[in-house]
Protein backbone atom coordinates (compact mmCIF):
# COMPACT_ATOMS: atom_id res chain seq x y z
CA UNK A 1 0.00 0.00 0.00
CA UNK A 2 1.19 3.51 -0.78
CA UNK A 3 2.25 4.82 2.59
CA UNK A 4 2.96 8.45 1.85
CA UNK A 5 0.32 10.88 2.98
CA UNK A 6 2.06 14.06 4.01
CA UNK A 7 5.02 13.86 1.68
CA UNK A 8 3.34 12.48 -1.44
CA UNK A 9 3.85 15.72 -3.39
CA UNK A 10 6.97 17.04 -1.70
CA UNK A 11 9.04 16.42 -4.83
CA UNK A 12 6.92 18.95 -6.73
CA UNK A 13 8.20 22.51 -6.52
CA UNK A 14 4.75 23.84 -7.35
CA UNK A 15 3.38 22.27 -4.14
CA UNK A 16 4.91 25.18 -2.23
CA UNK A 17 2.65 27.81 -3.78
CA UNK A 18 -1.10 28.04 -3.43
CA UNK A 19 -1.90 27.22 -7.07
CA UNK A 20 0.24 24.11 -7.20
CA UNK A 21 -1.04 23.07 -3.82
CA UNK A 22 -4.65 23.38 -4.95
CA UNK A 23 -3.88 21.49 -8.16
CA UNK A 24 -2.80 18.56 -5.99
CA UNK A 25 -5.79 18.34 -3.68
CA UNK A 26 -5.09 21.40 -1.56
CA UNK A 27 -7.87 23.11 0.40
CA UNK A 28 -10.48 20.57 -0.79
CA UNK A 29 -10.62 19.11 2.68
CA UNK A 30 -10.99 22.51 4.29
CA UNK A 31 -14.15 22.99 2.23
CA UNK A 32 -15.38 19.60 3.33
CA UNK A 33 -14.53 20.19 6.99
CA UNK A 34 -16.36 23.51 7.10
CA UNK A 35 -19.54 21.67 6.15
CA UNK A 36 -19.15 19.27 9.09
CA UNK A 37 -20.06 19.92 12.71
CA UNK A 38 -16.94 20.83 14.74
CA UNK A 39 -17.66 17.96 17.12
CA UNK A 40 -17.77 15.57 14.17
CA UNK A 41 -14.22 16.58 13.27
CA UNK A 42 -13.03 16.08 16.84
CA UNK A 43 -14.69 12.65 16.87
CA UNK A 44 -13.02 11.74 13.59
CA UNK A 45 -9.60 12.80 14.90
CA UNK A 46 -10.24 10.80 18.07
CA UNK A 47 -11.30 7.76 16.06
CA UNK A 48 -8.18 8.03 13.90
CA UNK A 49 -6.02 7.49 16.96
CA UNK A 50 -3.66 10.28 15.85
CA UNK A 51 -0.99 10.90 18.48
CA UNK A 52 1.03 14.07 18.89
CA UNK A 53 4.14 14.09 16.72
CA UNK A 54 6.05 16.62 18.83
CA UNK A 55 7.50 14.12 21.26
CA UNK A 56 5.06 12.95 23.88
CA UNK A 57 2.68 11.04 21.59
CA UNK A 58 -0.43 12.21 23.42
CA UNK A 59 -3.72 11.42 21.60
CA UNK A 60 -4.70 14.57 19.73
CA UNK A 61 -8.47 14.15 19.82
CA UNK A 62 -8.36 13.56 23.57
CA UNK A 63 -6.31 16.70 24.10
CA UNK A 64 -8.83 18.71 22.12
CA UNK A 65 -11.65 17.33 24.30
CA UNK A 66 -10.07 18.88 27.40
CA UNK A 67 -11.10 22.33 26.19
CA UNK A 68 -13.91 23.85 28.21
CA UNK A 69 -17.25 23.53 26.46
CA UNK A 70 -18.20 27.16 26.52
CA UNK A 71 -17.88 30.09 24.19
CA UNK A 72 -14.69 31.36 25.85
CA UNK A 73 -12.09 32.50 23.27
CA UNK A 74 -9.38 29.90 22.70
CA UNK A 75 -6.12 29.77 20.83
CA UNK A 76 -4.41 27.25 18.61
CA UNK A 77 -0.61 27.26 18.74
CA UNK A 78 1.45 25.33 16.27
CA UNK A 79 4.73 24.19 17.76
CA UNK A 80 7.40 24.72 15.12
CA UNK A 81 10.22 25.31 17.56
CA UNK A 82 11.91 22.07 16.46
CA UNK A 83 14.87 22.11 18.80
CA UNK A 84 15.23 18.45 19.72
CA UNK A 85 18.69 17.51 18.43
CA UNK A 86 18.40 15.22 15.43
CA UNK A 87 15.02 16.55 14.33
CA UNK A 88 14.57 18.40 11.02
CA UNK A 89 11.19 17.25 9.72
CA UNK A 90 9.12 20.31 10.60
CA UNK A 91 11.54 22.46 8.67
CA UNK A 92 11.02 20.28 5.59
CA UNK A 93 7.25 20.42 6.01
CA UNK A 94 7.20 24.21 6.28
CA UNK A 95 9.56 24.69 3.35
CA UNK A 96 7.95 22.15 1.04
CA UNK A 97 4.30 22.42 1.95
CA UNK A 98 3.39 25.53 3.93
CA UNK A 99 -0.22 25.35 2.74
CA UNK A 100 -0.59 21.80 3.98
CA UNK A 101 0.16 23.01 7.49
CA UNK A 102 -2.07 26.05 7.09
CA UNK A 103 -4.96 23.91 5.83
CA UNK A 104 -4.53 21.43 8.68
CA UNK A 105 -4.49 24.33 11.12
CA UNK A 106 -7.64 25.98 9.79
CA UNK A 107 -9.49 22.65 9.97
CA UNK A 108 -8.22 22.10 13.52
CA UNK A 109 -9.10 25.66 14.54
CA UNK A 110 -12.62 25.21 13.19
CA UNK A 111 -12.96 21.96 15.13
CA UNK A 112 -11.94 23.52 18.44
CA UNK A 113 -13.66 26.85 17.79
CA UNK A 114 -10.56 29.03 17.71
CA UNK A 115 -10.50 32.36 15.93
CA UNK A 116 -6.78 32.96 16.26
CA UNK A 117 -3.69 30.82 15.79
CA UNK A 118 0.04 31.31 15.87
CA UNK A 119 2.80 29.27 14.37
CA UNK A 120 5.73 29.57 16.79
CA UNK A 121 8.84 28.95 14.69
CA UNK A 122 12.37 28.79 16.05
CA UNK A 123 14.17 32.02 15.25
CA UNK A 124 16.97 30.41 13.28
CA UNK A 125 14.45 29.25 10.66
CA UNK A 126 14.52 32.53 8.70
CA UNK A 127 13.76 30.84 5.42
CA UNK A 128 10.82 28.68 6.63
CA UNK A 129 9.40 31.78 8.33
CA UNK A 130 9.49 33.72 5.08
CA UNK A 131 7.85 30.80 3.24
CA UNK A 132 5.07 30.62 5.83
CA UNK A 133 4.47 34.36 5.83
CA UNK A 134 4.06 34.35 2.08
CA UNK A 135 1.73 31.35 2.19
CA UNK A 136 -0.42 32.95 4.89
CA UNK A 137 -0.81 36.05 2.70
CA UNK A 138 -1.83 33.82 -0.20
CA UNK A 139 -4.37 32.04 2.00
CA UNK A 140 -5.90 35.37 3.07
CA UNK A 141 -6.10 36.53 -0.54
CA UNK A 142 -7.85 33.30 -1.50
CA UNK A 143 -10.40 33.64 1.32
CA UNK A 144 -9.17 30.65 3.36
CA UNK A 145 -8.24 32.95 6.24
CA UNK A 146 -10.00 36.03 7.59
CA UNK A 147 -13.71 36.62 7.91
CA UNK A 148 -16.44 34.20 6.87
CA UNK A 149 -14.12 31.57 5.38
CA UNK A 150 -15.65 30.07 2.21
CA UNK A 151 -19.03 31.47 3.23
CA UNK A 152 -19.16 29.24 6.32
CA UNK A 153 -19.51 32.03 8.84
CA UNK A 154 -16.26 30.87 10.49
CA UNK A 155 -13.60 33.55 11.05
CA UNK A 156 -9.97 32.77 11.63
CA UNK A 157 -6.74 34.76 11.76
CA UNK A 158 -3.28 33.23 11.64
CA UNK A 159 0.16 34.68 12.24
CA UNK A 160 3.75 33.54 12.62
CA UNK A 161 5.87 34.25 15.70
CA UNK A 162 9.62 33.92 15.65
CA UNK A 163 11.46 32.53 18.65
CA UNK A 164 14.95 33.75 19.45
CA UNK A 165 17.04 30.72 20.32
CA UNK A 166 16.00 28.59 23.30
CA UNK A 167 15.30 24.85 23.21
CA UNK A 168 13.01 25.19 26.20
CA UNK A 169 10.54 27.22 24.14
CA UNK A 170 9.61 23.93 22.46
CA UNK A 171 8.05 22.84 25.73
CA UNK A 172 4.45 23.92 25.39
CA UNK A 173 4.21 26.14 28.46
CA UNK A 174 7.67 27.59 27.78
CA UNK A 175 6.38 28.47 24.33
CA UNK A 176 3.35 30.15 25.81
CA UNK A 177 5.54 32.24 28.14
CA UNK A 178 7.69 33.21 25.20
CA UNK A 179 4.73 34.17 23.04
CA UNK A 180 3.45 36.30 25.90
CA UNK A 181 6.64 38.31 25.68
CA UNK A 182 8.48 36.88 28.68
CA UNK A 183 11.43 34.58 29.27
CA UNK A 184 10.52 31.20 27.80
CA UNK A 185 10.19 29.50 31.15
CA UNK A 186 7.76 26.58 31.54
CA UNK A 187 4.84 26.89 33.92
CA UNK A 188 3.63 24.40 36.47
CA UNK A 189 0.89 22.02 35.24
CA UNK A 190 -1.99 21.79 36.06
CA UNK A 191 -3.59 23.94 34.86
CA UNK A 192 -2.92 22.43 31.45
CA UNK A 193 -2.88 24.79 28.48
CA UNK A 194 -6.19 23.38 27.22
CA UNK A 195 -7.78 24.87 30.32
CA UNK A 196 -5.52 27.87 30.89
CA UNK A 197 -2.83 28.64 28.35
CA UNK A 198 -1.88 31.64 26.24
CA UNK A 199 -3.04 34.81 28.05
CA UNK A 200 -4.73 32.42 30.51
CA UNK A 201 -7.20 31.39 27.83
CA UNK A 202 -7.80 27.79 26.78
CA UNK A 203 -5.05 26.87 24.31
CA UNK A 204 -4.22 23.87 22.20
CA UNK A 205 -0.57 23.32 21.37
CA UNK A 206 0.21 20.83 18.62
CA UNK A 207 3.25 20.00 16.56
CA UNK A 208 3.53 20.91 12.85
CA UNK A 209 3.23 17.30 11.73
CA UNK A 210 0.23 16.60 13.98
CA UNK A 211 -1.74 19.53 12.58
CA UNK A 212 -0.84 18.75 8.98
CA UNK A 213 -1.98 15.13 9.48
CA UNK A 214 -5.48 16.32 10.41
CA UNK A 215 -6.09 17.20 6.76
CA UNK A 216 -5.53 13.59 5.73
CA UNK A 217 -7.82 12.26 8.44
CA UNK A 218 -10.57 14.46 7.02
CA UNK A 219 -9.65 13.50 3.46
CA UNK A 220 -9.55 9.73 3.97
CA UNK A 221 -11.61 9.27 7.13
CA UNK A 222 -10.43 7.81 10.40
CA UNK A 223 -10.81 4.20 9.32
CA UNK A 224 -8.69 4.63 6.20
CA UNK A 225 -6.07 6.52 8.20
CA UNK A 226 -5.91 3.57 10.57
CA UNK A 227 -4.90 1.26 7.72
CA UNK A 228 -1.42 2.69 8.20
CA UNK A 229 0.49 1.67 11.30
CA UNK A 230 -0.91 -0.36 14.19
CA UNK A 231 -3.93 -0.31 16.48
CA UNK A 232 -2.17 1.80 19.11
CA UNK A 233 0.18 3.69 16.79
CA UNK A 234 -1.91 4.46 13.74
CA UNK A 235 -0.86 6.50 10.73
CA UNK A 236 2.37 7.46 9.07
CA UNK A 237 5.20 9.51 10.48
CA UNK A 238 8.16 11.44 9.22
CA UNK A 239 11.46 10.16 10.57
CA UNK A 240 14.52 12.40 10.50
CA UNK A 241 17.39 10.03 9.85
CA UNK A 242 20.86 11.37 10.63
CA UNK A 243 24.31 10.38 11.82
CA UNK A 244 26.57 7.83 10.19
CA UNK A 245 24.27 6.64 7.38
CA UNK A 246 24.75 6.88 3.62
CA UNK A 247 21.53 8.75 2.89
CA UNK A 248 20.40 10.86 5.81
CA UNK A 249 17.10 12.66 5.31
CA UNK A 250 13.42 12.74 6.17
CA UNK A 251 11.44 9.62 5.36
CA UNK A 252 7.72 9.10 5.78
CA UNK A 253 6.84 5.51 6.66
CA UNK A 254 3.91 3.86 8.42
CA UNK A 255 4.36 3.57 12.17
CA UNK A 256 5.74 0.20 13.27
CA UNK A 257 8.14 0.21 10.32
CA UNK A 258 11.27 -1.82 11.19
CA UNK A 259 14.06 0.45 12.40
CA UNK A 260 16.71 -1.61 10.67
CA UNK A 261 14.89 -1.17 7.35
CA UNK A 262 14.81 2.58 7.81
CA UNK A 263 18.58 2.50 8.24
CA UNK A 264 19.38 0.03 5.48
CA UNK A 265 16.66 0.61 2.87
CA UNK A 266 15.72 4.28 3.15
CA UNK A 267 19.07 5.29 4.60
CA UNK A 268 21.22 3.18 2.28
CA UNK A 269 23.06 1.52 5.16
CA UNK A 270 26.09 2.63 7.09
CA UNK A 271 28.58 5.17 5.77
CA UNK A 272 32.14 4.19 4.84
CA UNK A 273 31.35 0.51 5.32
CA UNK A 274 31.40 0.87 9.09
CA UNK A 275 29.39 -1.20 11.52
CA UNK A 276 26.32 -0.11 13.39
CA UNK A 277 26.95 0.40 17.08
CA UNK A 278 23.95 2.21 18.51
CA UNK A 279 20.88 4.26 17.67
CA UNK A 280 19.13 7.07 19.49
CA UNK A 281 15.65 6.46 18.09
CA UNK A 282 13.61 9.51 19.09
CA UNK A 283 15.74 12.63 19.38
CA UNK A 284 18.51 13.32 21.85
CA UNK A 285 16.21 12.89 24.86
CA UNK A 286 15.49 9.25 24.01
CA UNK A 287 17.64 6.56 25.66
CA UNK A 288 20.13 4.95 23.30
CA UNK A 289 19.73 1.34 22.12
CA UNK A 290 22.42 -1.09 20.98
CA UNK A 291 22.83 -2.62 17.52
CA UNK A 292 21.37 -5.89 18.80
CA UNK A 293 18.27 -4.06 20.05
CA UNK A 294 17.95 -2.17 16.77
CA UNK A 295 17.37 -5.49 14.98
CA UNK A 296 14.22 -6.06 17.02
CA UNK A 297 12.91 -2.51 17.10
CA UNK A 298 9.91 -1.23 15.19
CA UNK A 299 9.12 2.44 14.95
CA UNK A 300 5.97 2.67 17.03
CA UNK A 301 5.30 4.12 20.46
CA UNK A 302 4.74 0.75 22.17
CA UNK A 303 7.71 -1.17 20.85
CA UNK A 304 10.21 1.54 21.70
CA UNK A 305 8.65 2.17 25.13
CA UNK A 306 8.93 -1.56 25.74
CA UNK A 307 12.64 -1.30 25.07
CA UNK A 308 12.99 1.46 27.63
CA UNK A 309 13.32 4.21 25.06
CA UNK A 310 10.85 6.29 23.06
CA UNK A 311 9.69 7.34 19.63
CA UNK A 312 9.86 11.00 20.66
CA UNK A 313 10.06 13.38 17.73
CA UNK A 314 11.05 10.62 15.29
CA UNK A 315 14.67 11.67 15.06
CA UNK A 316 16.70 8.53 14.42
CA UNK A 317 20.38 9.19 15.14
CA UNK A 318 22.66 6.43 13.88
CA UNK A 319 26.04 5.86 15.54
CA UNK A 320 28.78 3.71 14.02
CA UNK A 321 31.54 1.70 15.68
CA UNK A 322 34.17 4.42 15.20
CA UNK A 323 32.40 6.71 17.66
CA UNK A 324 33.33 7.10 21.31
CA UNK A 325 30.22 6.95 23.52
CA UNK A 326 31.83 8.95 26.34
CA UNK A 327 32.56 11.71 23.85
CA UNK A 328 29.00 11.59 22.46
CA UNK A 329 27.48 11.71 25.93
CA UNK A 330 29.60 14.81 26.57
CA UNK A 331 27.89 16.47 23.60
CA UNK A 332 24.48 15.71 25.09
CA UNK A 333 25.24 16.74 28.68
CA UNK A 334 26.63 20.01 27.37
CA UNK A 335 23.42 20.61 25.45
CA UNK A 336 21.06 20.02 28.39
CA UNK A 337 23.20 22.06 30.74
CA UNK A 338 23.14 24.92 28.25
CA UNK A 339 19.37 24.67 27.74
CA UNK A 340 18.09 24.20 31.30
CA UNK A 341 16.06 27.31 32.08
CA UNK A 342 17.22 27.20 35.69
CA UNK A 343 13.88 27.38 37.51
CA UNK A 344 14.12 23.99 39.23
CA UNK A 345 17.07 23.08 41.43
CA UNK A 346 17.34 19.38 40.43
CA UNK A 347 17.50 20.34 36.76
CA UNK A 348 19.72 23.42 37.06
CA UNK A 349 22.22 21.75 39.37
CA UNK A 350 21.85 18.26 37.95
CA UNK A 351 22.54 19.19 34.33
CA UNK A 352 25.60 21.11 35.53
CA UNK A 353 26.90 18.16 37.52
CA UNK A 354 26.33 15.67 34.72
CA UNK A 355 28.22 17.83 32.28
CA UNK A 356 31.05 18.46 34.70
CA UNK A 357 31.49 14.79 35.54
CA UNK A 358 31.43 13.57 31.92
CA UNK A 359 33.91 16.26 30.91
CA UNK A 360 36.23 15.49 33.78
CA UNK A 361 36.26 11.87 32.57
CA UNK A 362 36.93 13.10 29.03
CA UNK A 363 39.82 15.19 30.28
CA UNK A 364 41.37 12.17 31.94
CA UNK A 365 40.52 13.29 35.47
CA UNK A 366 37.73 10.79 36.11
CA UNK A 367 37.55 8.32 38.97
CA UNK A 368 35.72 4.99 38.89
CA UNK A 369 33.18 6.20 41.44
CA UNK A 370 32.30 9.03 39.03
CA UNK A 371 30.45 6.53 36.87
CA UNK A 372 28.17 5.67 39.77
CA UNK A 373 27.93 9.32 40.65
CA UNK A 374 26.61 10.02 37.15
CA UNK A 375 23.87 7.48 37.71
CA UNK A 376 23.05 8.86 41.14
CA UNK A 377 22.82 12.44 39.93
CA UNK A 378 20.69 11.40 36.95
CA UNK A 379 18.35 9.38 39.18
CA UNK A 380 17.77 12.40 41.38
CA UNK A 381 16.73 14.52 38.41
CA UNK A 382 13.78 12.37 37.43
CA UNK A 383 10.15 13.29 38.00
CA UNK A 384 10.76 16.22 40.31
CA UNK A 385 10.64 19.28 38.11
CA UNK A 386 8.27 21.70 36.39
CA UNK A 387 8.90 20.31 32.93
CA UNK A 388 10.32 17.19 31.32
CA UNK A 389 13.70 18.66 30.35
CA UNK A 390 15.25 17.37 33.55
CA UNK A 391 14.16 13.80 32.76
CA UNK A 392 15.21 14.30 29.15
CA UNK A 393 18.72 15.12 30.38
CA UNK A 394 18.87 12.24 32.84
CA UNK A 395 17.60 9.38 30.66
CA UNK A 396 20.31 9.47 27.97
CA UNK A 397 22.98 9.48 30.70
CA UNK A 398 21.55 6.40 32.38
CA UNK A 399 21.28 4.53 29.07
CA UNK A 400 24.77 5.47 27.83
CA UNK A 401 26.39 4.46 31.10
CA UNK A 402 24.49 1.18 31.50
CA UNK A 403 24.82 0.03 27.88
CA UNK A 404 28.39 1.16 27.20
CA UNK A 405 29.84 0.87 30.68
CA UNK A 406 33.05 -0.72 29.38
CA UNK A 407 33.83 2.44 27.41
CA UNK A 408 33.35 4.61 30.48
CA UNK A 409 35.45 2.34 32.68
CA UNK A 410 38.23 2.14 30.12
CA UNK A 411 38.28 5.92 29.75
CA UNK A 412 38.54 6.40 33.51
CA UNK A 413 41.30 3.81 33.89
CA UNK A 414 43.39 4.80 30.87
CA UNK A 415 42.56 8.46 30.48
CA UNK A 416 41.78 7.96 26.81
CA UNK A 417 39.01 6.65 24.57
CA UNK A 418 38.67 2.91 24.20
CA UNK A 419 37.42 3.31 20.63
CA UNK A 420 39.62 6.13 19.38
CA UNK A 421 42.67 5.26 21.44
CA UNK A 422 43.29 8.97 21.95
CA UNK A 423 42.51 11.64 24.52
CA UNK A 424 39.72 14.20 24.20
CA UNK A 425 42.08 16.95 23.06
CA UNK A 426 43.61 14.69 20.43
CA UNK A 427 40.22 13.55 19.17
CA UNK A 428 39.07 16.85 17.75
CA UNK A 429 42.12 18.45 16.22
CA UNK B 1 27.54 57.14 21.63
CA UNK B 2 23.89 56.61 22.39
CA UNK B 3 21.97 54.34 20.09
CA UNK B 4 18.83 55.49 18.35
CA UNK B 5 16.55 53.48 16.13
CA UNK B 6 16.24 54.74 12.56
CA UNK B 7 12.87 56.03 11.39
CA UNK B 8 12.40 52.81 9.51
CA UNK B 9 13.25 50.87 12.68
CA UNK B 10 10.76 52.85 14.75
CA UNK B 11 8.11 52.14 12.14
CA UNK B 12 8.83 48.41 12.31
CA UNK B 13 8.73 48.38 16.11
CA UNK B 14 5.40 50.22 16.09
CA UNK B 15 4.01 47.66 13.65
CA UNK B 16 5.09 44.84 15.94
CA UNK B 17 3.53 46.64 18.91
CA UNK B 18 0.11 46.51 17.30
CA UNK B 19 0.52 43.08 15.72
CA UNK B 20 -0.08 40.83 18.73
CA UNK B 21 -2.60 40.52 21.54
CA UNK B 22 -0.17 42.03 24.02
CA UNK B 23 2.44 44.70 23.69
CA UNK B 24 5.07 42.54 25.42
CA UNK B 25 4.96 40.05 22.54
CA UNK B 26 6.65 42.74 20.47
CA UNK B 27 9.82 42.62 22.60
CA UNK B 28 11.46 39.72 20.76
CA UNK B 29 10.73 41.01 17.24
CA UNK B 30 11.81 44.53 18.24
CA UNK B 31 15.07 43.26 19.73
CA UNK B 32 15.77 41.65 16.35
CA UNK B 33 15.12 44.97 14.59
CA UNK B 34 17.37 46.87 16.99
CA UNK B 35 20.14 44.26 16.96
CA UNK B 36 20.32 44.50 13.19
CA UNK B 37 20.63 48.29 13.35
CA UNK B 38 23.34 48.04 16.01
CA UNK B 39 25.67 45.87 13.89
CA UNK B 40 24.51 42.56 15.27
CA UNK B 41 24.58 43.01 19.01
CA UNK B 42 22.65 44.58 21.86
CA UNK B 43 23.88 46.71 24.75
CA UNK B 44 22.28 48.91 27.39
CA UNK B 45 21.86 51.83 25.01
CA UNK B 46 19.87 49.64 22.67
CA UNK B 47 17.66 48.41 25.52
CA UNK B 48 16.99 51.97 26.64
CA UNK B 49 16.21 53.17 23.14
CA UNK B 50 13.71 50.33 22.75
CA UNK B 51 12.25 50.99 26.17
CA UNK B 52 11.45 54.55 25.14
CA UNK B 53 9.92 53.67 21.80
CA UNK B 54 7.94 50.73 23.19
CA UNK B 55 6.99 52.27 26.52
CA UNK B 56 8.01 49.06 28.29
CA UNK B 57 10.41 49.16 31.28
CA UNK B 58 14.05 48.56 30.32
CA UNK B 59 14.31 45.89 33.02
CA UNK B 60 11.58 43.85 31.32
CA UNK B 61 13.25 44.12 27.90
CA UNK B 62 16.59 43.26 29.44
CA UNK B 63 15.20 40.13 31.04
CA UNK B 64 13.92 38.86 27.69
CA UNK B 65 17.12 39.88 25.91
CA UNK B 66 19.29 37.86 28.31
CA UNK B 67 17.20 34.70 27.98
CA UNK B 68 17.57 34.05 24.25
CA UNK B 69 20.78 33.01 22.53
CA UNK B 70 20.06 34.75 19.24
CA UNK B 71 20.60 38.11 20.91
CA UNK B 72 24.29 38.83 21.14
CA UNK B 73 25.53 40.34 24.37
CA UNK B 74 28.93 41.09 22.87
CA UNK B 75 30.14 42.58 19.61
CA UNK B 76 30.29 40.09 16.75
CA UNK B 77 31.97 40.22 13.38
CA UNK B 78 30.16 41.23 10.21
CA UNK B 79 29.73 37.52 9.55
CA UNK B 80 28.68 35.49 12.54
CA UNK B 81 29.75 31.93 11.77
CA UNK B 82 27.76 29.47 13.88
CA UNK B 83 28.83 25.86 13.58
CA UNK B 84 26.44 23.28 14.98
CA UNK B 85 28.30 20.92 17.28
CA UNK B 86 25.33 18.92 18.51
CA UNK B 87 25.10 15.18 18.11
CA UNK B 88 24.28 14.49 14.45
CA UNK B 89 26.81 17.07 13.35
CA UNK B 90 29.38 15.85 15.90
CA UNK B 91 29.01 12.36 14.42
CA UNK B 92 30.03 13.93 11.13
CA UNK B 93 33.06 15.86 12.30
CA UNK B 94 31.55 19.26 13.11
CA UNK B 95 33.81 19.97 16.08
CA UNK B 96 36.87 19.34 13.96
CA UNK B 97 35.32 21.65 11.35
CA UNK B 98 34.71 24.38 13.91
CA UNK B 99 38.30 24.12 15.14
CA UNK B 100 39.56 24.16 11.55
CA UNK B 101 37.64 27.35 10.77
CA UNK B 102 39.08 29.07 13.85
CA UNK B 103 42.56 27.91 12.92
CA UNK B 104 42.29 29.15 9.34
CA UNK B 105 40.81 32.48 10.37
CA UNK B 106 43.48 32.74 13.07
CA UNK B 107 40.91 33.41 15.74
CA UNK B 108 39.34 31.94 18.86
CA UNK B 109 35.68 31.13 19.48
CA UNK B 110 33.51 34.16 20.30
CA UNK B 111 36.21 36.66 19.32
CA UNK B 112 36.01 39.18 16.50
CA UNK B 113 38.76 38.88 13.90
CA UNK B 114 41.00 42.00 13.72
CA UNK B 115 39.49 42.99 10.35
CA UNK B 116 36.03 42.88 11.95
CA UNK B 117 34.74 40.33 9.48
CA UNK B 118 34.22 37.15 11.51
CA UNK B 119 33.14 35.73 14.81
CA UNK B 120 33.05 31.95 15.09
CA UNK B 121 30.69 30.25 17.56
CA UNK B 122 29.77 26.68 18.39
CA UNK B 123 26.00 26.35 18.65
CA UNK B 124 23.37 23.72 19.43
CA UNK B 125 21.27 21.81 16.88
CA UNK B 126 19.95 24.02 14.08
CA UNK B 127 17.53 21.51 12.57
CA UNK B 128 19.82 20.63 9.73
CA UNK B 129 21.06 17.31 11.06
CA UNK B 130 20.54 15.40 7.81
CA UNK B 131 22.98 17.65 5.98
CA UNK B 132 25.75 17.63 8.57
CA UNK B 133 28.12 19.20 9.17
CA UNK B 134 26.59 22.61 8.72
CA UNK B 135 26.94 26.23 9.75
CA UNK B 136 24.73 29.25 9.87
CA UNK B 137 26.31 32.53 8.77
CA UNK B 138 24.07 35.45 9.73
CA UNK B 139 20.62 34.40 8.45
CA UNK B 140 21.69 31.65 6.05
CA UNK B 141 22.35 27.92 6.37
CA UNK B 142 25.29 26.24 4.62
CA UNK B 143 25.04 22.47 4.62
CA UNK B 144 27.00 19.32 3.78
CA UNK B 145 30.27 21.12 4.44
CA UNK B 146 33.83 19.95 4.10
CA UNK B 147 36.80 21.84 5.56
CA UNK B 148 37.54 23.15 2.08
CA UNK B 149 34.01 24.13 1.07
CA UNK B 150 33.45 25.93 4.37
CA UNK B 151 36.64 27.96 3.99
CA UNK B 152 35.87 28.77 0.35
CA UNK B 153 32.45 30.06 1.34
CA UNK B 154 33.84 32.13 4.20
CA UNK B 155 36.71 33.60 2.19
CA UNK B 156 34.17 34.73 -0.41
CA UNK B 157 32.16 36.72 2.15
CA UNK B 158 33.08 40.34 1.93
C1 LIG C 1 12.23 20.28 26.74
C2 LIG C 1 11.14 20.04 25.77
C3 LIG C 1 11.26 20.44 24.45
C4 LIG C 1 10.25 20.23 23.53
N1 LIG C 1 10.42 20.65 22.24
C5 LIG C 1 9.43 20.46 21.33
C6 LIG C 1 9.57 20.91 19.99
O1 LIG C 1 10.60 21.48 19.60
N2 LIG C 1 8.54 20.72 19.13
C7 LIG C 1 7.38 20.11 19.53
O2 LIG C 1 6.46 19.96 18.73
N3 LIG C 1 7.22 19.66 20.79
C8 LIG C 1 8.21 19.84 21.70
N4 LIG C 1 8.03 19.42 22.99
C9 LIG C 1 6.72 18.82 23.35
C10 LIG C 1 5.69 19.91 23.69
O3 LIG C 1 5.79 20.23 25.05
C11 LIG C 1 4.25 19.44 23.43
O4 LIG C 1 4.06 18.22 24.05
C12 LIG C 1 3.91 19.27 21.97
O5 LIG C 1 4.19 20.43 21.24
C13 LIG C 1 2.45 18.93 21.82
O6 LIG C 1 2.14 18.72 20.45
P1 LIG C 1 1.73 17.28 19.92
O7 LIG C 1 0.74 16.71 20.88
O8 LIG C 1 1.14 17.55 18.59
O9 LIG C 1 2.96 16.48 19.86
C14 LIG C 1 9.05 19.59 23.93
C15 LIG C 1 8.92 19.17 25.25
C16 LIG C 1 9.95 19.37 26.16
C17 LIG C 1 9.77 18.89 27.56
S1 LIG D 1 12.93 21.12 34.46
FE1 LIG D 1 14.68 22.37 33.86
S2 LIG D 1 14.06 23.34 31.94
FE2 LIG D 1 12.18 22.52 32.88
S3 LIG D 1 11.35 24.23 34.05
FE3 LIG D 1 12.67 23.10 35.46
S4 LIG D 1 14.70 24.10 35.29
FE4 LIG D 1 13.48 24.77 33.54
S1 LIG E 1 22.76 18.24 15.17
FE1 LIG E 1 23.61 19.77 13.93
S2 LIG E 1 21.91 20.61 12.90
FE2 LIG E 1 21.02 19.14 14.24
Amino acid sequence: MESKLLTEFYHLDEFRGIDGYKKNGGYVDLGRALKMQPQQIIDEVKASGLRGRGGAGFPTGTKWSFLPKNGEPRYLLCNADEGEPGTFKDRLMMERAPHQLIEGMIISAFAIGSKKSYIYVRGEYHYPISVLEKAIREAYDAGYLGKNILGSGFDHDMDVYSGAGAYICGEETGMISSLEGAKGQPKLKPPFPAVQGYLRKPTIVNNVETLAAVKYIIRDGAQAYRKHGTEKSPGTKLFSLSGNVMKPGNYEVPLAYPLIDLINKEGGGMKSGRKLKAVIPGGSSAPVITAAEVEKATLDYECLAGMGTMLGSGAVIVIDDSQCMVDMLGVLTHFYHHESCGQCTPCREGTGWLNKIVHSILEGKGRLQDIELLEKVADNMKGRTICALSDAAALPVLSFVSKFRDEFEFYVREGRSKVKGTTYAEMHH
Amino acid sequence: MAFNLSEEGIKKVKQELSRYETKESAIIPSLFVAQKENNGWVNNDVIHALSKVMDIPASKINEVFKFYTMFNQKKVGKFHVQVCTNISCALNGSRELANHICHELKTKFEEVTPDGRFTVSKVECLGSCGTAPMMQVNDKYYENLTHESAMNLLRGMK
